[in-house]
């Protein structure tokens, strides 16, 4: 299974760069790696999944990022109870004949169109990235003139928060909220 | 009412509350303002290196001699970019420095201005941290931080890339009192109580087990505790380089120095161990061999203070992210006598047949790199000198012929194999250590030459410093590699030297040639005696060898031993 880790960080100019430099310099490969805001300002969160299957090596990737100053907290929750997510926008050939296969698919996976063109529509999906690559196949027949992917999101269960709340409390205090 | 500062006079300011006695650099256009506040500090004094690669490696050889932050400053572009060797040797030594570069103006970055580098990109993967200072206003409080970061947890280099018009800018200085609080950096204290428990559970039952003590015994300042722990249980310790001094090489539980070019007793008793205390090392492929038969048998106990170290190269059964010096408190009185004398008479017959082949037994009248090691030892070893070795089989023949009996007594470049070091890093060792302590230098004729430029340095600032070049015509490790795995071809490693007395002196020190180990003794009383830096060139055989070798990839326990005479 692949490794899906939840990386709090400061939000300072160059943290980005030194989360993929670490990657890069140690040799860990990410599959994908989604940045933004977290609830907190100041702190950014990332979400990366690696191709890392073995539970040691996992761990080593976690304590090189926790290694980074910028980085606050990194929780590993591959083998926690968590919601991941993905949107894709998929680009589809489709002229007035398709359309409606083309509709009929995007309800069969809840999907929806954003836009329509006479030659092309543009499909929305989000799910974990199983669901689609399997959209996607459907839509290849037809031709995919492109897809953008946002990478995953991830976020556990339930109350919990990525780990050792106290440390990242007292910097959510910091920052004053 | 605060004052109003300077930039480079906030530099200034914050250097001398970090305790910073020296500073090692060059100027540049970039860097013009802080090197202007030094007229108006002259309580912190400034060596002027003869390039800025030296002045990293003196900041490391003082912060390795003192365990304080050692200081280098450069100007931006060429100057900078001139320190990456420097700061990459400190991180693979968890050396603490600080690195302060001057930038292009904030309003010039990312035009290519002249003499702009990205120096905050380029150091990156070879810092601790890293800081481009935008903001007079946050000068102070990053200084502080990059102190605090480069002397805590596992040390290491950080650099403070502070462009110019940052230097000149001024604000309010207030300086930070409060303690350095970073939300993502929590150096790591003590071991969990179930961690000491299954430690001790395997300490107490182990029948062979080995200590391996690393550049961690020095830093955390835990020799007392290793020999405790040794003691009581009758185990024995072997070093890795950057432990050798950690622990007395007179010591009878110490086997002295593990891995590659180490003593054949401690590989053997590492390969035979039944449990292995990693103390504060990092299983380096220099001191494992292969990885696939390292140690087969044992249970291992690894202690670190930095987590990503644990189960990185060597899988083990106890991984303990803490501070060595704290955890060895929480284990030491439970850890129980155990009679291991059989052990020990095992490992005392692994000793015995090294003796036998030591070089110092070969009575042809040869002169060897190891006898003039083995002469220094014994001539200078009452005073116990620094003694700072550059890379090479001069760097293994010292590590294996001179007993280090205290920590921070060797300083060499064991991560990063920097040639070059020796010299520069003893300019800063000198600044650091008391005036009473000699500093020798052990450096190759190959490394020498690679920044003799700071021979300079050495005269301008009148440094009781001794270079002791051990010339063997070649680039010996090299050759040696050459010799055992390519059938002889010395492809580029003859190498010759300027006639080094004629040079000394051109540069105004003491030069001196050794070609017979008679001499030997003359010649380094003649340093010793001599006011200011001497240089000694002893005239070697060229084509000696380092044994024992564990050739790369090989089984730690496959040594090529030197023949028996
Ligand atoms: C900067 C750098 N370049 C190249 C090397 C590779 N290297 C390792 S040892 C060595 C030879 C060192 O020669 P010398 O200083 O004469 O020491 P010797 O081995 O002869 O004692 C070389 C070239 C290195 N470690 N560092
Ligand atoms: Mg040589």
């Amino acid at each position: 299974m692949k490794q899906t880790l939840i990386a709090l960080v400061e939000d300072k100019p160059g943290v980005l760069n030194r989360v993929a430099s670490l990657f890069r310099r140690r040799n860990f490969n990410i599959e994908s790696l989604a940045v933004g805001h977290s609830e907190t300002p100041g702190i950014s969160r990332m979400t990366i999944v690696t191709d890392e299957e073995e539970a040691l090596r996992r761990n080593v990737v976690r304590q090189n990022l926790l290694k980074l100053i910028n980085v606050i907290e990194v929780d590993d929750v591959t083998d926690q109870p968590v919601v991941v997510r993905e949107t894709a926008l998929i680009k589809v050939r489709a002229d007035a004949t398709k359309r409606a296969e083309i509709m009929n698919i995007t309800d069969i996976y809840r999907a929806r169109i954003v836009d329509v063109a006479t030659e092309s529509l543009i499909v929305e999906i989000t799910g974990d990235a199983d669901k689609i690559a399997s959209m996607a196949d459907m839509l290849r027949p037809f031709g995919i003139i492109e897809m953008a992917r946002t990478g995953a999101l991830a976020m556990t269960r339930g109350v919990v928060t990525p780990r050792d709340p106290a440390s990242y409390a007292k910097y959510a205090a910091k920052v004053g909220q | 009412m605060a004052e109003i500062k300077t930039g480079a006079e906030i530099v200034m300011e914050c250097l001398i509350r970090e305790g910073v006695e020296v500073v090692f650099g060059y100027p540049g256009g970039a860097n013009l303002p802080i090197y202007d506040a030094f007229n108006f500090y002259p309580q912190l004094r400034h060596v002027l290196t003869r390039h800025e690669q030296g002045a990293t490696h003196a900041a490391d050889g003082y912060a390795r001699v003192t365990g304080k932050v050692g200081v280098a400053m450069a100007t931006s572009g060429p100057g900078a970019t001139n320190m990456v060797t420097g700061i990459a040797t400190a991180k693979m030594d968890s050396s603490p420095i600080v690195c302060i570069t001057g930038q292009v103006a904030t309003t010039a970055i990312g035009g290519d201005a002249f003499q702009e580098t990205d120096v905050t990109g380029v150091t990156l993967p070879v810092t601790k941290h890293n800081y481009l200072v935008t903001d007079v206003r946050d000068l102070a409080y990053t200084i502080k931080e990059a102190f605090y970061i480069a002397r805590t947890g596992r040390p290491g280099p950080v650099l403070i890339d502070i462009p110019k018009d940052v230097q000149n800018d001024s604000c309010e200085f207030v300086y930070p009192e409060d303690p350095i609080d970073l939300p993502g950096y929590h150096p790591a204290d003590r071991a969990t109580e179930e961690q000491v428990a299954r430690a001790l559970e395997l300490i107490n039952s182990a029948k062979k087990p080995v200590i391996l003590a690393g550049h961690g015994v020095l830093q955390s300042g835990a020799t007392q505790e290793v020999l405790k722990m040794a003691e009581k249980g009758g185990i024995p310790i072997a070093c890795t380089l950057l432990g050798l001094g950690g622990i007395p090489a007179s010591h009878p539980l110490n086997l002295g120095m593990m891995g590659m070019h180490g003593e054949a007793a401690a590989n053997h008793a590492i390969q035979n161990a039944d449990l292995l205390l990693a103390f504060g090392m990092r299983f380096d492929d220099r001191v494992t061999g292969k990885l696939a038969t390292y140690s087969p048998n044992s249970k291992k106990i690894h202690i670190d203070i930095d987590a990503s170290e644990l189960n990185k190269n060597v899988r083990v059964d106890v991984a303990i992210n803490a501070d060595l010096r704290v955890v060895l408190e929480q284990f030491n009185g439970d850890v129980e006598a155990v009679d291991r004398a059989e052990w020990l008479g095992t490992i005392r017959d692994w000793q015995e047949d090294s003796s036998q082949r030591d070089i110092l037994n070969t009575d042809d009248g040869i002169f060897r790199a190891a006898q003039a090691i083995f002469d220094l030892w014994k001539f200078s070893k009452d005073n116990n000198p620094v003694i700072v070795s550059d890379v090479g089989q001069h760097q293994m023949l010292e590590a294996q012929y001179f007993k280090h009996e205290k920590p921070h007594t060797l300083i060499t470049s064991g991560g990063l194999g920097t040639m070059g070091f020796s010299l520069p890093a003893a300019i800063g060792a000198r600044f650091g250590a008391p005036e009473t302590q000699e500093v020798w230098v052990v450096v190759g004729d190959g490394s020498i030459q690679m920044t003799i430029t700071e021979l300079m340095t050495a005269v301008q600032e009148n440094l009781n410093i001794n270079i002791c070049i051990i010339n063997n015509g070649y680039l010996g490790m090299v050759r040696q590699w050459q010799q055992l795995f390519y059938d002889e071809r010395y492809a580029e490693t003859p190498i010759l030297s300027p006639d080094y007395v004629k040079l000394a002196e051109a540069y105004g020190m003491q030069g001196l040639r050794v070609s017979r180990r008679e001499d030997t003794l003359d010649a380094l009383k003649k340093a010793r005696a001599h006011r200011g830096p001497s240089l000694i060139e002893f005239v070697v055989e060229q084509h000696d060898m380092v044994y024992p070798m564990v050739p790369a990839g090989a089984d730690l326990h496959e040594m090529i031993r030197r023949p028996t005479a």
